[in-house]
């Protein structure tokens, strides 16, 4: 053990003699500075050959995916808006129509009522005037039978009662009693 | 090991950062395969592993490999884009080189018996020189003599702005410095002290349960520092590029 401490001691003091700082060593520098260089040149070439490329064009693929998902959405979105005004838009028209065609049912069904009511008016004064003329006829033939039957009567009476039946004094008798 | 610092406090926290030949041999060449080319060539295998495998799929909807990977992208691409302006975008995969590397070469190097590659000045200064040498050649490159406009304070007083030139001046010049130092001190000073923390608990027996507690609390602390660390170099890396690109000046 004390042999290996010493020669510890041993090589550590020929190190601080020959050098102290390994990294003041000057006799290691162009090694570390070649392998270095070389070090640096393969990552150089790895990274611009290979890495950063293929990175750069995945984030490049990312990012425009992700743009172009979003102007789809978005297209997608105005279309929705465009569809709702659309059918809004047709819904209002619809309405409108609807309204149109109500209205104009309402008038053509005014109109058949009102000719209508004008026809069954019109029959109703027809039938009313046929029907005064038939009442006037009714009535003249019914004055003229009391007529008939108030001279008849009047003359039965008189010749019952012993007179004389003059047809003319008779006819005037009763003409006057139906007059008054 | 223990055994030797019960008998005599022994603690070499600065071993930890000795850079050794993998396969065996004393002299280290350039070319060398040491540990530094290991945990370096780990960094490599974790990037590739995030950001190379785990987007494999390309999937939309990403898988958790995945969106880390995206959003170290975004992270990093947002940071570009906010510091250096729009003009910095086409810089990004560079930032992003110094950033995944600096991450992962600080988070590797927490795993324990790592090495961590960026406790060295040689690379953090190899780095921070990178930074400062891109970016002065670039501001040249853009903006000709008029980058050097940039220590001339025109907001300023006319007395002042040869002294307020002379300061911008050794400013830029302590950049690279202050730029590696911060990282590569940072990196040093945590794992150091985890290692005489863990030092202490091999000499003090029972008692050893204080500093392990400790290495515990600092290890959540030095998590920590190895991303913050990690994202002051690329944003102050960011910074200094917006003046090469011309943005807004001071």
């Amino acid at each position: 053990m004390a042999t290996t401490a010493t020669e510890a001691v041993a090589t550590g003091a020929e190190h601080a003699e020959k050098t102290g700082l390994p990294q003041l060593d000057f006799a290691t520098f162009p090694n570390q500075i070649f392998w270095l260089a070389v070090t640096l040149v393969i990552i150089y070439l790895v990274l611009t050959r290979v890495a950063l490329p293929r990175i750069g064009a995945v984030l490049a693929e990312r990012s425009g995916t992700i743009t172009n998902d979003l102007a789809a959405a978005e297209e997608f979105k105005q279309k929705a808006v465009q569809a709702e005004r659309a059918y809004n838009d047709a819904l209002t028209m619809a309405r409108g129509e609807a309204a149109k065609i109500v209205a104009s049912a309402k008038a053509d069904i005014q109109k058949d009522l009102d000719k209508a009511i004008a026809k069954a008016d019109a029959d109703i004064a027809a039938k009313a005037v046929e029907s005064e003329a038939k009442i006037t006829e009714i009535k003249a033939g019914a004055l003229d039978a009391i007529t008939e039957v108030a001279k008849d009567t009047a003359r039965e009476l008189v010749i019952a009662l012993g007179g004389k039946a003059d047809a003319k004094s008779i006819t005037a008798a009763v003409a006057a009693r139906l007059k008054g | 090991m223990a055994g030797e610092e019960t008998s005599k406090l022994n603690i070499h926290p600065m071993e930890q950062f000795i850079v050794k030949p993998l396969f065996g041999g004393d002299t280290i060449h350039w070319y060398t395969p040491t540990n530094v080319t290991l945990w370096m060539g780990i960094a490599v295998l974790v990037m590739i592993a995030l950001l190379v495998l785990g987007t494999s799929r390309r999937s939309i909807i990403p898988s958790r490999l995945q969106s880390v990977g995206e959003m170290l992208y975004g992270f990093i691409h947002n940071m570009v884009e906010e510091v250096t302006g729009h003009d910095g975008i086409k810089y990004f995969p560079y930032v992003m080189t110094l950033f995944m590397f600096v991450v992962l070469a600080n988070l590797l190097g927490l795993i324990p018996m790592a090495f961590a590659t960026t406790s060295h000045f040689a690379v953090t200064a190899t780095l921070a020189m990178l930074v400062f040498l891109s970016v002065t050649i670039l501001g040249f490159a853009k903006q000709g003599i008029g980058f050097l406009g940039m220590f001339w304070v025109s907001s300023a007083p006319l007395v002042l702005r040869p002294v307020l030139a002379l300061i911008e001046i050794i400013s830029y010049f302590v950049r690279p410095l202050s730029h590696s130092i911060r990282l590569g001190g940072n990196v040093m000073a945590g794992h150091a002290v985890i290692k005489v923390f863990a030092g202490f608990a091999g000499a003090l027996g029972v008692a050893s349960v204080v500093p392990i507690l400790s290495i515990a609390a600092i290890y959540g602390l030095e998590l920590l520092v190895a991303v913050v660390q990690a994202y002051v170099f690329t944003i102050l890396t960011c910074v200094y590029l917006r003046d090469a690109v011309g943005g807004a000046h001071h």
